[in-house]
């Protein structure tokens, strides 16, 4: 069964290779291009389903031609080794390059090959990354998933936005790839490993020095920038607000949040037990987590553009995702997981509703589209359930997530984050609500004009042909459908005990050495909750209701804003958070480079004086 | 081993971040870019170099002969093929800079903001 773990990777691969070989011949031919895209991304995802349902009770591990570790721990070779949480993300990124094909198809008039080749590209450096077992290895997959991001956001290269998102977005991202780089090279130049079991079973044998710390440093700063964590956020609104709409389903469903899994995976396959100092881990990634979360909500909520208000919402997940994941407990890591599958699923479907407002309306524009949405009745009511699935209503996996989250950290005596959780959730879900009450039905007044923003709103046209009569089915089917996933699978029976399982695994560093290095079977751990009960309590259902209600009731304030009679008039919800902080946002790469700068130095201070 | 390969490392890494910073055309700060990465190139060959040893081909030399890490060399090469494939992407991109902004200063690129 190992003998699959390669074919996620070579098979988009050897496809793309061959649309792009064939370019001249298949030009014309837009059904073969769509159909080829279509269908290895769609075999790709029910791979690597096999490949997790497979590795629920260990994890599978595959030597690149054979190079089998020799003497036990020295690996020579490059390896996959796939767990259910691995597999299960790659999973995640294959659907939704899946469902962005299937929008596609009537979504660009026309499309050139290299679209096609370049989805394909970016899905194997995506599943490349997630299943990758060495950490040079992980180097490239990350620079081929950037590569081909960068030429996806600049898909129209005719226009002023998506130049500069896509440099922006560019520049960033490689000076973070490069800092990775100079931290693998470091841990290298230690342990001679790159396999990232052999470095982490080398290095736990010793106190951690400065090289170890450094190495962590330079290698995480890299994720952080890829996972939009505050300072190093800032390339994400740009690059959201230009890219195509199927391409931010990408984007913002999975591209980020690989990043943040990057972290989790070198964190626990690797650093974990040579780094000890747990409390500082934690603190240092839940405080990035937290600002992340806020500063992404705040800006989510003042936001008029439609795809950057959901790019902010995207940054304010990733916070919390990242929060989870710095709780360093397996309900926390299990919870960021669930959320994250959750939060891609409404956020793709969100994404493919904007898509289809543009296709049908021509703008993006939450002040001119204002109660022009009433002609698209399933696509309002589509987004209005994925709004709700962001805002964490039950039974929206989400909630779920969140719950687990937040369980996790009052248990650890932290119970004050779910209140900074819960007013994120209520924030984001809010904006969203609001957009959907405000487009779609028509409800209160529309927000007042930005002029920036109907500058910024008003290339967004030629992205596909507006201004049409009907809403094709191959836009609605995958949209749908995608909504409907996120609102059952934190129902299935046995699911939550197999997440709980698998990130309890995730973080067991000795039994992954064993595993990868050895060949040994590790007996397979118990859930954290009985698996009968899924995990579902009391708590979380009452915690997701309170925030999407209270999203809810956010949305009618701002839209009836200027209708309530107790108020002073002439201030608009959100506008008073602009002036400073939206100045931050300056679209210049210099000031975000300085950011990584500024953000890369204060982390190395933290470090340096806090591990010993 | 020596400390000198490092402190150019951190040299040539710290000139290529300030010019990124403080850069005011894209081309000049694409080139500032392959600079932070050179440093890697620096950093990599340091870590396999051992001193007094042969290059990593045996042909004329005792299987047993010490040679420097062929490993980092690969890793620095693959490297290079990475900085190609993105630095001919961003210069594309700067060349679509010039032609819908009409220039290259990246502070006057200002279709995104807030």
């Amino acid at each position: 069964m190992n003998q699959l773990l390669p074919l996620p990777t070579v098979i988009p691969l050897l496809a793309a290779a061959g649309i792009s070989a064939l370019n001249p011949l298949l030009r014309d031919k837009r059904q073969v291009l769509d159909a080829v895209a279509i269908l290895t991304s769609a075999c790709v995802a029910v791979i690597l389903l096999v490949i997790m349902v497979n590795t629920e009770h260990g994890d599978s591990v595959y030597w690149f031609a054979g190079f089998r570790p020799i003497h036990h721990h020295a690996a020579i070779g490059i390896d996959f080794a796939a767990g259910p949480l691995s597999s299960g993300l790659a999973c995640l990124a294959a659907v939704l390059v899946t469902a962005a094909m299937i929008f596609s198809w009537r979504y660009f008039e026309r499309v050139a090959t290299y679209y096609h080749a370049l989805m394909l590209v970016f899905l194997a450096g995506m599943t490349g990354f997630c299943l990758t077992g060495d950490v040079f290895d992980m180097f490239v997959w990350f620079e081929l998933m950037g590569v081909s991001a960068y030429a996806l956001t600049a898909y129209r290269p005719e226009e002023r936005g998506p130049i500069q998102g896509a440099l922006n977005f560019a520049i960033t991202n490689s000076v973070g790839a490069y800092l990775s780089l100079s931290g693998i090279a470091l841990i290298y130049g230690r342990t001679g490993a790159l396999n990232m079991a052999q470095i982490g079973h080398f290095i736990a044998r010793h106190r951690p020095d400065g090289l170890v710390v450094s190495a962590f440093l330079l290698i995480i700063i890299g994720l952080l920038i890829k996972g939009s964590i505050v300072p190093f956020h800032f390339w994400l609104a740009d690059a959201h607000a230009v890219a195509p709409t199927p391409v931010c389903v990408l984007f913002s469903g999975v591209m980020v949040e690989l990043g943040l899994y990057g972290v989790a995976r070198v964190y626990w396959s690797t650093f974990g037990q040579a780094l000890g100092h747990r409390t500082v881990i934690t603190a240092m990634l839940m405080t990035l987590g937290l600002l992340t979360a806020v500063a992404g909500a705040l800006f989510c909520f003042r936001e008029r553009h439609l795809k950057r208000l959901l790019a902010f919402s995207t940054i304010s997940h990733a916070g919390m995702f990242l929060t989870g994941i710095a709780l360093l407990t397996p309900l926390g890591l299990a919870g960021a997981a669930l959320y994250v599958a959750g939060h891609a699923l409404v956020k793709a479907a969100l994404f493919l509703c904007v898509g289809i407002v543009l296709h049908r309306l021509g703008s993006v524009n939450e002040s001119t589209l204002h109660g022009r949405g009433r002609g698209l009745p399933v696509t309002g009511l589509i987004f209005t359930l994925a709004a709700f699935g962001l805002a964490d209503l039950p039974p929206f996996a989400t909630f779920l997530g969140k719950g687990w989250i937040e369980d996790s950290a009052s248990a650890h005596g932290m119970t004050w984050i779910i209140v900074i959780m819960v007013i994120c959730s209520v924030l984001v879900g809010g904006a969203v609500l609001r957009v959907a009450g405000g487009v779609f039905y028509g409800l209160g007044d529309p927000p007042s004009e930005d002029p920036e923003m109907a500058k910024g709103a008003s290339e967004e046209t030629s992205e596909t042909e507006s201004d049409k009569q009907r809403t094709p089915l191959t836009m609605i089917i995958p949209t749908a459908a995608l909504t409907l996933v996120a609102a059952v699978i934190a129902l299935l029976p046995g699911l939550g005990s197999a997440i709980q399982a698998a990130a309890v695994r995730f973080q067991d560093q000795t039994a992954y050495n064993a595993t990868v290095l050895s060949g040994a079977h590790v007996a397979h751990p118990a859930a954290l909750f009985p698996p009968e009960s899924a995990g579902i309590a009391v708590s979380d259902v009452v915690t997701g209701v309170v925030s999407a209600v209270a999203g809810l009731i956010l949305a009618f304030l701002a839209l009836y804003w200027r209708r309530l009679p107790l108020l002073r008039r002439g201030f608009e919800p959100g506008t008073g958070l602009t002036g400073p902080i939206q100045r931050l946002q300056s679209g210049i790469v210099n000031d975000y480079v300085t950011w990584i700068v500024v953000g890369f130095a204060c982390l190395g201070g933290v470090l340096a004086f806090t591990i010993r | 081993m020596h400390i000198f390969p490092f402190v150019v490392v951190a040299w040539v890494l710290g000139v290529g971040l300030y010019g990124i910073v403080t850069s005011r055309h894209l081309i000049h700060l694409i080139m500032c870019l392959i600079v932070v990465q050179s440093s890697t190139y620096v950093l990599l060959l340091a870590v396999g170099y051992r001193t007094g040893a042969i290059a990593p081909y045996f042909y004329d030399a005792p299987v047993h002969t010490p040679a420097v890490d062929p490993v980092v060399q690969a890793l620095a090469l693959t490297d290079v093929v990475v900085e190609a494939a993105v630095t001919a992407l961003l210069l594309s991109f700067a060349i679509q800079a010039h032609k819908r902004f009409g220039t290259l200063d990246p502070q006057e690129l200002v279709q995104l903001k807030g």
